[in-house]
């Protein structure tokens, strides 16, 4: 037992130690700034992946609004670099365009730097403490929690769009300058958010390796095979799934909120219905209940999308289309399915939960619904 | 009064609308419980066939009757289609047949690209169909009337058919319990075809009626794909009646919120009413009452 932990122990640090060596030495000097840029983007979208990976893989909540968080930290973050932009007292470039030249009441507290990372890490996070509590207190999951989160998605761009005055419509907010101070235009400055990011997303890796391994994580999984038994054993349900669904929002606002810098902007387009989806391709691709399939996948999936698309925008539109219907069908575990294949039985030490839980894509709730109704019924 | 009547008919034009858009989901996500994110499609499907009978069939009038049935015809065979290559083999996930319905919808939108264009195209309505008749001083567009009417003769020709005809009486035997229907003989298989390919049609009909109210694209369908989920959601799977009246009390409360305040804010205040909704009734308007523990 005691050689298995440290095994366990060195292989986390091995872990770490690599992807600190990939993320922190290799990339930065065998990249351009441009694609160390592309990079950093890509990274900040990993971070909604990652998020997902906790409450749908092993949460089994299919969120389909994680645009919403991610969104929101954006433009939060976005606020306070246009209104920093524009000076002291100044008015941000586009409410001089579309609006009547003054800023509004709820802009104001973004001028200051601590009250928008508070809001970036509050807000969203809360909204998604609300949301889950109202829906999962009642019980309401699987495909319909899915759609809702979807129409949350929808009305979220419909008001953004609807409120150009203040939000930019659908050109969103860009050209930003600086950074907390730091020129956006200075490489290196460029290449501190680089580093920002990319240690963002090793913390939230870690983070999500000591949920997956404490008793929270267990009851979490028992929570998505079982919920009905973990309620008899006098858990209450709803307040596990709240809790991961708002690590995934937390997670989605913080990849928002260094996406708007990195990117130079944020608008619509990037956190609508569609957008929000996509954040599941990579998921789904890498393996939704694994550690590092979900932000591997969301990697590949952003680097594809960036070399294929740029030559063939068509091809790339089919070629995402196939890979959703072709994993999900036929490889729910993702490509770390085929690995776990070829690597036999070591998967059943490397999952506590044992072979009953781990080896099993995430059902769907209706599934047990049906089995204990029936249960009921017979008994 | 002008203002109320006006208001009123907004709202039925619009829940009439999302009405045909979810008549087809109440059959294949109510009754079946498959999430089809490519209903949406279906409908785009369907709105692309009435441009395409119009290159045929000069007459617009006739041309728009001709389009409804072969739209049901080009929804219906899509969705067998779907059925019988994906869905079948997914039954027993049903959120992953969300993802992968989502990655056929991706498909069918580039497609659509591909073969007709990115820019929006027009489809002219009838001359019979053109202008406004006055109902209580207000006057209303004829186009309105006839997507109202063709939404309400779906509706009573599917519950008809469902309770009527053998075929309904099939696939409520399944719905309630596919076990049981199996051993009386019934091939829930067969059943389980058919309910897509009825549930798919409709969302072509709905398609081809979509074109009376504006320009089409390839992206038609995603506009009214969420609105016609969440119709289903509200009304309580299994029932037609729900999906109705969620359809109208939907559409009449946008149209009314509308009224005091803007388009945007109005559907995230239905939004929030929906969720508030649900508090109350998780089941939605008209619950199959079952001793499950959901």
């Amino acid at each position: 037992m005691s050689a298995l932990w440290s095994n366990e122990r060195a292989r986390l640090l091995v872990g770490i130690g690599a992807a600190g060596l990939l993320l922190f030495v290799v990339a930065p000097n065998v990249l351009s700034d441009f694609r160390l840029n592309l990079l950093a983007k890509f990274i900040c979208l990993a971070m909604v992946a990652v998020g997902i990976g906790l409450a749908w893989g092993r949460g089994g909540m299919l969120t389909l609004g994680q645009g919403v968080f991610f969104g929101l930290g954006g433009y939060l973050m976005a606020m306070h670099l246009k209104l920093a932009d524009a000076g002291p007292d100044g008015v941000p470039d586009f409410m001089l365009l579309y609006g009547d030249g003054t800023v509004p009441a709820w802009w104001e507290p973004m001028r200051s730097p601590v009250v928008t990372i508070l809001a970036i890490l509050l807000l969203p996070a809360g909204l998604a403490a609300l949301l889950g509590l109202a829906v999962f207190k009642r019980r309401v999951r699987g495909a319909y929690f899915a759609i809702l989160s979807q129409a949350l998605a929808a009305a979220f761009v419909i008001l953004l769009i609807g409120q150009q005055k203040v939000t930019g419509g659908t050109n969103g907010l860009n050209g930003f300058r600086s950074f907390f101070g730091f020129s956006l235009a200075d490489p290196v400055n460029k290449e501190m958010l680089y580093y920002i990011a990319a240690g963002t997303l090793l913390v939230m890796v870690l983070t999500v390796r000591l949920i997956m391994r404490s008793r929270y994580g267990e009851l979490l999984v028992a929570v998505r095979d079982q919920e009905n038994r973990v309620r008899f054993l006098g858990y209450d349900p709803a307040l596990v799934k709240v809790l991961a669904y708002t690590v995934a929002a937390l997670f989605a606002a913080i990849g928002g909120a260094l996406f708007a810098p990195v990117v130079g902007i944020i608008s619509p387009a990037d956190v609508g219905v569609v957008p929000s989806i996509a954040f599941l391709v990579g998921v789904a691709i890498g393996g939704r209940a694994t550690l590092l399939g979900p932000v591997i996948g969301s990697l590949a999936v952003s680097w594809a999308e960036t070399s294929l698309s740029e030559r063939f925008p068509s091809f790339w539109t089919y070629f995402l289309g196939g890979l959703f219907i072709l994993v999900v069908a036929f490889l729910p575990d993702g490509l770390a399915t085929v690995g776990r294949l070829r690597l036999g039985r070591r998967s059943s030490s490397d999952e506590p939960a044992g072979p009953d839980t781990s080896d099993e894509p995430a059902p769907a709730d209706d599934e047990h619904d049906e089995a204990t109704a029936t249960a009921g019924r017979t008994a | 009064m002008d203002a109320l009547v006006s208001q009123l008919f907004a709202g039925l034009s619009l829940g009439s609308v999302l009405l045909l858009a979810a008549l087809g989901l109440a059959l294949t996500f109510g009754q079946m419980g498959v999430i089809n994110m490519a209903h949406g499609e279906f409908m785009m499907a369907g709105a692309y066939t009435a441009f395409v009978v119009q290159k045929v069939v000069a007459d617009a009038g006739v041309s728009l009757l001709v389009s409804l049935v072969i739209g049901f015809l080009v929804g219906g065979l899509l969705g067998l289609l779907l059925e019988v290559t994906l869905i079948s083999r997914m039954y027993h996930r049903p959120l992953d047949t969300l993802l992968v319905t989502f990655g056929v919808a991706l498909v069918l939108q580039q497609l659509a690209r591909d073969v007709f264009g990115a820019p929006n195209v027009d489809v002219r309505a009838p001359a019979w169909l053109s202008g406004a008749v006055q109902v209580l001083g207000v006057g209303v567009p004829r186009t309105r009337l006839f997507i109202l009417a063709l939404a309400v003769l779906a509706v009573v020709a599917m519950a008809l058919a469902l309770k009527l005809t053998p075929l309904g009486r099939r696939i409520r035997a399944t719905v309630a319990n596919r076990d049981l229907a199996e051993t009386a003989g019934i091939s829930t298989r067969a059943t389980d075809r058919l309910t897509f390919f009825l549930g798919s049609g409709v969302a072509g009909v709905a398609g081809v009626a979509l074109t009376l109210l504006g320009s089409i694209g390839p992206t038609l369908g995603t506009a009214y794909i969420v609105d016609a989920f969440l119709v289903v959601v509200v009304g309580g799977i299994g029932q037609l009646k729900g999906a109705v009246i969620a359809a109208f009390g939907l559409g009449l409360l946008q149209a009314g919120i509308e009224y005091s305040s803007t388009a945007s804010i109005a559907k995230v205040l239905v939004f929030v009413i929906i969720v508030a909704f649900l508090q109350v009734r998780p089941q939605g308007l008209v619950a199959v009452r079952t001793r499950s523990l959901a």
